[in-house]
């Protein structure tokens, strides 16, 4: 790409700078927290990260100190419960996973130069929501209230009421509302790595951790929905007695052990390869070299994101499946080991290649994976049947998942804080107190940890509260108790070095580092990002781009002016990197306080069976969403294209396949299917335990079938609307009515089949199942009439026109998935019974 | 025989076909065996039976495979260039596609017939 720059004189320099940080300020005062600019949500979401993952540490410390010694009675057996399910809970769901989210939110747009990500909004209602349900989830415990029935709330023991309290709703509602939380990330993440990287910034030079992130937000997408449907089938079960896990009505608590570990198993990689992708750019810098082999970074993410879904059964080794189903999964834990392997081959290779510079980033990130890697070979040794067999539920396995975690997460991330700080605050951490608090925790952990792999292969279960004296478990216990102290007084040493007060660096330094790649150009006094939107040549750029810094501070390339007053970022192709479109992104706002709040309101009042208040507070998200859309998407633009600097002009408004909502709703339905083809997992699977599956009558041939006509006549009125759009309006309008009044008439009649046969689902697992499977797809129909009564909004208000069309288009993409769903919901519940018998 | 042979795509899609592949029939072989040992239906299909099936599917996952192995191959110019394919051209972005696809269809064919050894191995369902 060969463009002349663009050269300003000083005045204009001033101008354009003066009106760039106008758009881009961050409010004062209280309104500060209605930002939704990256550098702040990223800040605000990691910083709550990190303060759940010190009171999970904390939780922690007082079962280590419990366990010090047999015979212990320093706190009860109810609240060991409560400590050791809160601190699983919180250190997966509240700490690991969410600190990616906001290191990637923090990160992305500057190393892949955007001023923002394309959806600033969605990252804000995901803190949020994150905020509120963390809260209270790690509220419950000082009410006495916590879940206790371990992390992974196995039923039947999460199902008893009578043991299991409300804090199994607790857990169940206040995780699905972060699991929302998740997958708004996963959308932001996927369309921002996909569509707004720097013009030239060809997926060839993309840096290691947006390949990384794009393969975690894509395994997030298939990940957590069968968790989302299995809490779905679970709290159905707490709140009106459904018997899905319950053997005397035909359930089966395995269900939610499979639901439970197609997440859990991919999860353990959704938090393991950001933490590496943090790794790919440290090891670089501090080997002062380009990481040696980039394209097996690739094999490595994309091949450990895909095997990492064929490990979930090796969780359930002891359960009773056929040993040929073991088997297979046993085969594929070792496959896996192969792309980890690669990973940790290329930086050893990039070290030897470089020269390393030992400073303590690269500390934590080698001491990380030492342990990283003796995680890995026990973790080898537990995915052999025979061997779990012995070790299953004991503290080896303790031992084993925290060496995991601790050495291929926490380290590695510790390393990106100190790595990153001078990015967020220009201002370094100290490398004095850095090396005291390696060793702390190096050594610390060590001590902790390790002798739990003698304790457990002596046989002490993980999760007991104490145990005898002498037979064989004492001494190790109370050297991992010494050793977790250890280990915290590193992890305080480290917060105190965050916290205490720094002076200001004598020079102004952006990359004190010298790194290679492009957020180092970014000056953290600017709520901007980039100056101007550079273009890129190199995998390296300021390596090996001499003028680069120079160029984007002197806004001599793209968008160096904020003229429209509005919020600019460039949309770029997928493959390439050719700018496309001048992307405007939501700015201000607090809607998304609000939506967040009301959601969080619905999910706390149903755990409390507080009716009213749910039906309250969902009507006020739905109103906040509605509005959300309605005034902040596919606003017609003043002007069909723009310029953005160096002489090209882009279009400000597309919509299809080349715009970013289309790709957003694409990535959402994506998540939705596969909760949805959960959920008909578990109806096969009832179908392969039971040999009378369909016990009661219902619900028949005809309802369904009408409801599945019903449905494609709706989904093929709202393709028509599509077409019509685009030349006779008026048209379009009688096909959207005639689109919703099918909608609503399929919805009763997917109803009426099991309603008509009076299928009771509290009688036996079949008519639940069926139940639950029509009420998912009518919920959606629901939701599918929604959007096409919101499309006949817009077209009426002269906000959708035959030229601005986003609105259906993303409408009609919706309803391809729609329209799956319903054929093979009705025909499952329709015909099926009549093949089964 | 040429026109057995996909024509050149250019699309981020083709980087996941061997992994996809994979998945495939890890799905298929987890499910035959679960729905055959809780089901036994009908009797005269015996265990040695589904073996069979599994490794005929297992024979044509390997092929699919090394279709996608060989367009990969054609991808990265039949190996004209080496990595580490960092250039801002539209070619050496082919380039490490192909390349990368390459390394993932090795990958994809180990896991597969990593997913086949129990195959021969187990001859019954026992629990």
């Amino acid at each position: 790409m060969t463009v002349e720059l663009g050269n300003f004189s000083p005045e204009e320099r001033a101008a354009q700078e003066e009106r760039l940080r106008k758009v881009w300020q961050t409010p004062k005062g209280i309104r500060y927290w209605t930002s939704v600019n990256n550098s702040e949500i990223g800040l605000w979401y990691g910083v709550t990260a990190f303060v759940f993952m010190l009171f999970a540490g904390l939780l922690g410390l007082l079962m280590r100190v419990q366990l010090a010694v047999p015979e212990n009675d320093f706190i009860s057996a109810e609240l060991f419960n409560q400590a050791f399910t809160l601190h699983g809970t919180v250190m997966m769901f509240l700490f690991a996973v969410p600190i990616f989210e906001a290191v990637a939110i923090f990160l992305l747009p500057s190393m892949l130069g955007a001023r923002e990500l394309p959806f600033p909004r969605l990252s804000a209602f995901g803190f949020w929501s994150f905020l509120i349900g963390g809260i209270f989830v790690c509220g419950s415990i000082f009410f006495n209230a916590a879940p206790n029935a371990g992390w992974f709330m196995y039923p039947p023991l999460a199902t008893d009421k009578q043991y299991s309290g409300i804090g199994a709703d607790i857990w169940l509602l206040g995780l699905s509302f972060i699991e929302v939380a998740s997958i708004a990330a996963a959308v932001e993440i996927i369309v921002g790595i996909m569509k707004c990287r720097a013009p030239g910034m060809r997926i060839n030079l993309m840096p290691m951790f947006a390949w990384y992130l794009l393969i975690v937000a894509g395994m997030i997408l298939f990940a957590f929905p069968p968790l989302i449907a299995g809490d779905i089938l679970f709290e159905m079960e707490r709140m009106f007695d459904w018997p899905f896990f319950d053997v005397r009505r035909g359930g089966d608590p395995l269900l939610w052990q499979h639901l439970f570990w197609i997440f859990g198993h991919p999860e353990v990689y959704i938090i393991f390869l950001p933490a590496i992708a943090l790794m790919a750019m440290i090891v670089p810098t501090f080997s002062q070299r380009p990481i040696v082999g980039y394209s097996w970074i690739v094999l490595a993410a994309v091949g450990t994101g895909f095997l990492s879904f064929g490990l979930w059964v090796h969780h359930m080794f002891t359960t009773g499946l056929p040993q040929i189903s073991l088997a297979f999964f046993s085969a594929a834990s070792e496959a896996v080991a192969i792309p980890t392997g690669v990973q940790i081959f290329v930086f050893i290779a990039t070290m030897l290649a470089g020269r390393v510079i030992f400073s303590v980033p690269m500390l934590f990130g080698t001491g990380g994976l030492i342990i990283f890697v003796i995680g890995g070979l026990t973790g080898v040794m537990v995915a052999l049947v025979p061997f779990d067999w012995q070790a299953h539920d004991t503290y080896f396995v303790v031992a084993h998942l925290h060496y995991v975690l601790i050495g291929g997460m926490l380290f590695p991330v510790v390393a990106g804080i100190y790595y990153y700080f001078p990015f967020v605050t220009g201002k370094k951490l100290s490398d004095a107190w850095g090396k005291v608090a390696f060793w702390l925790m190096f050594a610390g952990f060590n001590i902790a940890f390790f002798p739990m792999h003698f304790s457990g292969l002596r046989g002490m279960p993980r999760r007991v509260f104490t145990y005898p004296e002498n037979i064989g478990w004492d001494w190790f216990n109370l050297v991992s108790t010494i050793g977790a102290f250890v280990f915290a007084a590193g992890i305080a040493t480290f917060v105190v070095d965050i916290l205490r007060p720094k002076p200001e660096p004598k020079e102004r330094n952006l990359n004190p580092w010298n790194s290679g790649t492009l957020e180092w150009t970014n000056d953290p006094s600017e709520s901007w990002g980039m100056r101007s939107v550079p273009i890129i040549t190199s995998r390296y750029p300021l390596w090996d781009q001499p003028d680069l810094q120079a160029d984007i501070e002197a806004g001599r390339y793209y968008l160096p002016d904020a003229r429209s007053g509005k919020r600019e970022t460039l949309v770029t192709s997928v493959l390439d990197a050719e700018p496309i479109q001048c992307l405007r992104v939501g700015g201000v706002s607090h809607v998304t306080i609000i939506a967040a709040t009301a959601l969080g309101g619905v999910f706390i009042a149903l755990t409390f069976h507080w009716w009213i208040t749910t039906v309250i507070c969902a009507v006020i998200t739905f109103a906040a969403i509605i509005i959300w859309l309605w005034t902040g998407t596919a606003p017609i633009p003043e002007a069909p294209e723009t310029d953005v600097g160096l002489g090209l002009k882009l279009p400000i408004y597309v919509s299809g396949p080349a715009s970013v909502g289309w790709w957003a709703m694409f990535i959402t339905m994506v998540g939705d299917g596969t909760a949805f083809a959960s959920l008909i997992f578990g109806y096969f699977f009832y179908w392969t335990i039971h040999d009378d599956f369909a016990v009661a009558a219902g619900p028949g041939v005809f309802w369904p079938m009408v409801a599945l006509v019903l449905f494609v006549i709706a989904w093929g009125l709202t393709l028509l609307t599509r077409e019509l759009n685009e030349r006779w309006p008026l048209g379009a309008r009688v096909a959207l009515v005639a689109a919703f009044l099918a909608t609503v008439a399929a919805s009763l009649a997917g109803l009426a089949g099991p309603y008509m046969y009076g299928m009771d689902p509290t009688s036996h697992v079949y008519p639940a199942i069926v139940w639950i499977v029509a009420i998912w797809t009518v919920a959606h129909g629901a939701v599918g009439a929604i959007m096409q009564a919101y499309c006949l909004a817009r077209s009426l208000a002269g906000l959708m026109t035959a030229e601005y069309d986003q609105d259906i288009r993303n409408v009609a993409l919706y309803w391809h998935f729609m329209g799956v769903t319903a054929v093979v919901t009705f025909a499952v519940i329709g015909l099926f019974p009549l093949v089964a018998s | 025989m040429k026109s057995f042979i996909p024509k050149e795509v250019e699309t981020l899609w083709t980087l996941f076909t061997a992994p996809t592949v994979w998945a495939l029939h890890f799905v298929v072989c987890y499910a035959t065996v679960a729905v055959f040992c809780a089901k036994r239906l009908p009797a005269s299909f015996t265990f040695d039976d589904v073996r069979v099936v599994l490794v005929v599917v297992t024979l044509l996952a390997l092929a699919m495979i090394v279709l996608s192995a060989f367009l990969a191959w054609r991808q990265w110019g039949f190996g004209s260039g080496d990595p580490p394919h960092d250039e801002p051209t539209r070619e050496d972005r082919r380039y490490f596609q192909g390349f990368a696809t390459l390394l993932l269809s090795g990958l994809s064919f180990a896991a597969v017939a990593y997913a086949a050894i129990p195959l021969i191995f187990i001859a019954e369902c026992q629990p």
